[in-house]
């Protein structure tokens, strides 16, 4: 190669690595602030703060939502498995929010733990099926993740 | 080899090569499409939880994907016409940016549609989404930043700069839903693994992503042949072309 365009080229590559460089530490030192939500266990082990709006996301866990009889309040609990955390939320949830599914809150951590969610985020996961399928599926006895149920 | 790179760089003969494949190219790429997304839109069965709201997935995620992708398209181009000074190349760099910018906004949109009714928000500044916004933004920093020079030799130099350091961004929006909790799901197609996606959603959305390439590639192919004429208005093989004196 040409000696001028093989001093361009590494020119070109050390604009690449560099700059990848310089965003890759930017973007590793702001690390805690692109995740969206808190899972449970950070919220337990007190590395969310209280007081300041955060949000949290994890599973709905199963049975722990409770409606109230006469207006929009809800109850539920989100678990990532290690921790839970109880939310109380007044306001329509997405039609995708159910037991066993994700779910993200946004709201206040109270100092008992519970969480004011002013807005429920429903989360989904990757898996795509025919409803058949996931009957077929449940009747295999594994959930749509494939895990034995 | 060298041969063929040495005619790639000749303007007039791109034009007419680019010429002979579009006119096969893309016929093929529009019944490619047509039938993906009639096959996904209307053939395939609905989600077991999302219902037919899912079925947006057969635009939204071809787009993502030649979006991302053609980045890297205009990113070489822009190395290519940084290190050998190959006109060529700089004309393929400015004809990426609108395309891939288009792209990129269909991808933002459909998922904005889709987030409404399955998240419950049409936009929420996770991983995923903010770091397709940025894409968004380094496609029409490129068309701004080439249109802002009046001496076109710098205003490509300073575009394929401005394009190779945003390449970074590419493996942070693939990845992004893997490092951080984001609210985007991760992938449903994997290259290694099982997908968790149905085979019988899974092969439309296949053919809809080649199509998407198909589509991408004429637009890229039928934007640079205009570029060409635009800059060789004044050459001889142009006027003959037009049918006028030379």
């Amino acid at each position: 190669m040409h000696p001028v365009r093989k001093q361009r080229l590494i020119i070109v590559l050390c604009v690449v690595v560099f700059s990848s460089l310089a965003v890759g530490l930017a973007v590793y030192a702001l690390r805690g602030n692109i995740n969206l939500f808190y899972p449970p266990a950070e919220v337990a082990a007190g590395l969310a703060p209280q007081g300041t709006p955060i949000r949290v996301g994890g599973m709905v866990v199963a049975g722990s939502v409770e409606r109230s009889d006469d207006s929009l309040a809800v109850r539920f609990a989100v678990t990532d498995y290690q921790a839970t955390v109880p939310v109380v939320y007044e306001g329509i949830l997405p039609d995708l929010f159910d037991e066993g599914q994700g779910a993200v809150a946004a709201g206040v951590l109270g100092p008992d733990g519970v969480l004011i969610a002013s807005e429920v985020l429903a989360k989904h996961d990757e898996n795509y099926m025919p409803p058949e399928v996931a009957d077929a599926l449940e009747k295999a006895g594994r959930s749509p993740q494939g895990q034995l149920l | 080899m060298w041969s063929f790179f040495h005619k790639l760089g000749s303007p007039p003969w791109l034009y007419r090569i680019a010429g002979v494949l579009l006119r096969w190219l893309l016929p093929v790429s529009l019944l490619a499409l047509g039938t993906g997304l009639i096959w996904g839109l209307l053939f395939t069965a609905p989600d077991f939880r999302q219902g037919n709201s899912y079925r947006i997935i057969y635009i939204h995620v071809p787009a993502a994907v030649v979006a991302l992708a053609g980045y890297y398209v205009m990113a070489l181009a822009g190395a290519v016409s940084l290190i050998w000074k190959m006109k060529v190349a700089d004309i393929a760099m400015k004809a990426t940016a609108p395309v891939g910018a288009a792209l990129t906004f269909i991808a933002l949109v459909t998922g904005s549609i889709w987030g409404k009714p399955t998240w419950g928000t049409w936009w929420v500044w996770d991983a995923r989404i903010t770091s397709m916004l940025i894409l968004l933004f380094l496609y029409l920093g490129v068309i701004a930043l080439y249109e802002a020079y009046d001496n076109k030799a710098a205003a490509g130099r300073a575009c394929a700069v401005l394009s190779l350091v945003g390449t970074v961004n590419i493996p942070i929006i693939y990845k992004s839903v893997d490092w951080w909790y984001s609210l985007h799901q991760p992938a449903s197609i994997k290259f290694t693994g099982e997908s968790t996606i149905d085979p019988t959603m899974l092969y439309p959305l296949l053919l809809s992503i080649i199509a998407f390439y198909g589509v991408f590639t004429c637009a890229l192919l039928g934007n640079m042949r205009a570029e060409i004429l635009a800059r060789e208005t004044r050459t001889g093989w142009v006027r003959r072309l037009a049918g006028g004196e030379v």
